[in-house]
């Protein structure tokens, strides 16, 4: 089956935790993801700048161990990216903005037209921590 | 084409999450892809004339729901019981049409995709 999963949630939430498994158990059950979307405070995920204490799990590398190491296709939705301090190197410069904050490097910035396009591919479109 | 139904449960003034469940409406709209929103809880608020967001130095989001028949998103639908609870009506000018409970779960079952907001 064909997933394309959003997450809504900072990856400090449980549910972008719980995004991540589910992502992990869809693969092992060989299952295709046609894309993550990350959109609203889920752009957070993207973040290079966060920093986590040695004990507790930085969710920001493990979204991108899981995306490198499965070659997904993930778009962090740039109008909320921007608006959050989100940046990649472009935009950094585009806006001269310190780029101490930028994304994670598989991730692209993007429009929400990605969301829509992924949701059409999809058997089944899935979001994560949505209010 | 996959069709896809919006649900918007937040005030205009708590964030920006109606805004940008808003956004996810006119981009798919944009796209041609058929779209529908449905206020429910807290989101009927969006849908309240008279609405002073300049003096939460915010912006005014009833401008973009006029907008949404322009991307060619007519089906614009409100829970009854959400409008009740907080005794509100929606503006006269958009043309929304008010469901019921039960209403909710044939509409949920009608879209292929659904996004809470």
């Amino acid at each position: 089956m064909k997933f394309a999963i959003t997450v809504f949630s900072p990856p400090y939430s449980p549910s972008s935790r719980r995004a991540l498994r589910f992502c992990e158990a869809a693969l092992a059950g060989s299952h295709e993801i046609v894309r993550l979307f990350f959109y609203q405070d889920g752009v957070y995920n993207a973040s290079g700048a966060i920093v986590t204490s040695q004990d507790e799990t930085n969710l920001g590398h493990e979204w991108t161990r899981f995306i490198e190491s499965n070659s997904l296709d993930a778009v962090v939705c740039i109008a909320a990216a921007l608006k959050r301090g989100v940046l990649d190197e472009t935009e950094a410069r585009r806006y001269q903005r310190p780029g101490d904050g930028v994304v994670n490097v598989p991730w692209a910035l993007s429009g929400l037209g990605q969301l829509h396009e992924a949701a059409q591919q999809a058997d089944r479109f899935i979001a994560f921590g949505g209010s | 084409m996959k069709s896809m139904l919006i649900i918007s449960r937040q005030s205009p003034w708590s964030g920006p999450t109606a805004r940008e469940a808003l956004d996810i409406a006119l981009a798919g709209g944009a796209f041609d892809i058929p779209m529908a929103i449905l206020f429910m809880d807290d989101g009927v608020f969006q849908l309240c004339a008279g609405q002073h967001a300049a003096t939460l130095q915010q912006k005014d989001l009833t401008a973009n729901l006029q907008a949404l028949s322009l991307f060619g998103i007519d089906d614009l639908y409100v829970a009854q019981s959400s409008l009740a609870a907080r005794a509100v009506q929606p503006v006269e000018t958009l043309s929304v049409k008010r469901v019921s409970d039960s209403e909710i779960a044939t509409l949920i079952n009608r879209y292929d995709h659904t996004i809470t907001l």
